[in-house]
């Protein structure tokens, strides 16, 4: 590519920050010693010091004392921690009853998956069109024998932010845990766990601009969560394995560099692009329009299939996402777009584009200008829209 | 680009694809796929009443980018051929002008070759070459499986010995797969199955069974 790209898929991987890399790499090559015990060596005693520090960053944001975080390999490690982790501990004890939705990411819907096939029993609550939960349909489908209600807090999509403060009253008042993955919005929305009632809550480092390979997870303290990662005595004894203290570094930093003004930043170039873009004929946003991500603008085109708008604008020199089926790995249309009663048009006509700290208000232009371009370039080979 | 996973001929054909639009006075047409199923491509003829030639073809493609260009290449090589040779242009011989396409994007070139085909079908049975209807055999039914495609390999799911049991009773149709409903590629397979066997007219019903479940 002899352009610049103009990358818009940051809530697949973001650009690592330099001043994270740099607060990771004396922990390559200096203090590199695993992290040991307070009898333990200098070195090792420094390393401890700066994961242990890590821990309380990460904390700080959501609120949470520091030994409620767990580090993990990422969100798809927490998220399996949390929902198997709670099954192993409630399974035989109180019942074998989940509730989760139709459109979380893949390692809650296959974690939870995964129970219903070991003899879990499986309610995916109702949504609403722009992909909230039905806090009535939540509250009729909780019953004795369950044990875990999993709601993401916002989804990797369409962006749609969930009501956690009202779904975790709900669940409080029955007595029963809420997992929620935060993966996508965590830093950038607010999670204070001392206002919502949540239990356990996935965080990912990679979405924010720190490294990939860490990730946490909150533990409110009292949750019963069997552990499954065996291994040495390592987070509280909570998950074994070697901590990967760069990443812990690296996330805490990342954490720290997300500002609620580059947030508002990124939320003023998703409200252009997005009213740019419905103006292009036969175009509708998917999602909602105001509980969403900061960050991201989700839009389906009638008549053109995403993966081709992909690559048309990939030749133009931009990168984004999309939740036609041409482009998913199992060739099926988005499970979002479907879950929210889309049909399977609109999944693959959709086009997500999400920022992140690198851009700037050209790329919102350029883009916009591009995808009107394509689409109609695509519209004008294809069969449909034209009676 | 070289890390692109189309070959440089499929991108030309993607960028620039020849034939494209609509024949307003078109003496044939077929659409093959849906917008719900994600591929669709429309293939329209003007044939040459005389020599039984195809004198001009167009198409138009809402799909991904090996769809577009399959739509290009199958028109460039039916172009001035004869029904009968048109008929005998098979997905290999598309793809293989392509320059390959991968595995996964391996049943786009069979909706192009399908397409046609059912283009040509159609100026048939509108100048009366087609005679009558002949009922559904077991052969047709395998002949159309072997028009859907493994995406994990690009082969047929005959070939790949995905389909262990096949049956044909008083319109319904029962096929097992030889996969487990939650297999990456099952919905898509199913799908497909049902795409190209319940258009035809004497088939009721489509059971398609998950044998590993």
């Amino acid at each position: 590519m002899n352009q610049r790209t103009i990358y818009l898929d940051n809530a697949a991987a973001t650009r690592l920050d330099e001043r994270v890399l740099q607060a990771m790499m004396p922990y390559f090559l200096d203090t590199f010693a695993v992290a040991t015990s307070q009898f333990g060596y200098s070195l090792g005693i420094e390393a401890k010091e700066a994961l242990e520090r890590s821990r309380a960053t990460i904390a700080t944001r959501l609120r949470a004392p520091a030994d409620s975080i767990v580090f993990t390999s990422g969100d798809t490690e927490a998220s399996n921690m949390a929902i198997k982790g709670v099954a192993m501990a409630l399974g035989h004890k109180k019942g074998r009853h989940i509730i989760s939705t139709g459109i979380e990411d893949f390692a809650v819907l296959h974690s939870v998956r995964s129970l219903a096939r070991q003899g879990f029993e499986v309610t995916r609550v109702a949504l609403d069109e722009h992909g909230r939960v039905d806090l009535e349909a939540l509250r009729a489908a909780l019953r004795p024998d369950t044990i875990l209600v999993s709601i993401q807090a916002a989804n990797q999509e369409i962006g749609t932010l969930q009501d956690l403060q009202a779904i975790g009253g709900i669940t409080r008042e029955h007595g029963v845990l809420l997992h929620t993955d935060a993966s996508h919005s965590f830093p950038r929305v607010e999670l204070d766990v001392t206002q919502v009632p949540v239990d356990l809550v996935s965080l990912t480092g990679h979405l924010s601009h720190g490294p990939r390979g860490i990730g946490a997870l909150y533990v409110r303290d009292g949750t019963p969560l069997t552990k499954w990662m065996d291994g040495g005595f390592q987070e509280g004894n909570r998950r074994g394995g070697v901590e990967n203290i760069p990443g812990a570094v690296g996330f805490a930093t990342a954490v720290e560099l997300v500002t609620p003004e580059e947030t508002a930043r990124l939320q003023g170039y998703r409200d252009r692009l997005t009213t740019k873009l419905l103006a292009i004929p036969e175009s509708r946003v998917n999602g909602h329009s105001v509980e969403r991500l900061p960050h991201n603008a989700n839009v389906s085109f009638r008549y053109v299939e995403g993966e081709s708008v992909l690559l048309h604008l990939d030749l133009r020199g931009f990168s984004v996402s999309t939740g036609s089926a041409c482009f998913s790995r199992s060739l099926e249309g988005s499970h979002v777009i479907l879950g929210i009663g889309g049909d399977h048009e609109r999944a693959h006509g959709s086009v997500r584009f999400t920022f992140g700290r690198y851009n700037n208000d050209d790329d919102v232009d350029a883009v916009a200008d591009a995808m009107a371009d394509v689409v109609t370039k695509l519209r004008a080979i294809s069969p449909l829209g034209k009676e | 680009m070289s890390t692109l996973p189309y070959s440089e001929i499929v991108m030309d054909h993607f960028r620039d694809p020849h034939n494209v639009g609509r024949i307003e006075d078109a003496d044939a047409k077929s659409v093959e796929g849906s917008p719900a199923c994600g591929d669709m491509v429309a293939v329209y003829l003007k044939v040459d009443e005389h020599e039984q030639r195809i004198a001009d073809i167009k198409f138009e493609s809402y799909g991904c980018a090996s769809n577009i260009a399959t739509g290009s290449i199958i028109t460039d090589l039916a172009k001035g051929k004869t029904l009968e040779e048109a008929r005998n242009i098979t997905w290999q011989q598309a793809s293989d002008a392509l320059g390959g396409l991968p595995a996964i994007k391996v049943h786009c070139s069979v909706l192009a070759v399908d397409a046609l085909r059912s283009a040509i079908q159609n100026y048939e049975e509108r100048h009366g070459l087609v005679t009558e209807q002949t009922p559904t055999t077991l052969d047709e039914l395998r002949r159309r499986l072997k028009h859907v495609m493994n995406p994990a390999v690009g082969l047929d799911i005959v070939r790949t010995k995905l389909v262990s049991e096949l049956a044909l009773d008083d319109g319904v149709v029962r096929v097992v797969l030889d996969l487990s409903s939650d297999h990456q590629f099952g919905n898509n397979i199913r799908e497909e199955i049902l795409e190209r066997i319940e258009p035809l007219w004497d088939v009721h019903s489509v059971d398609i069974v998950f044998g590993r479940d």
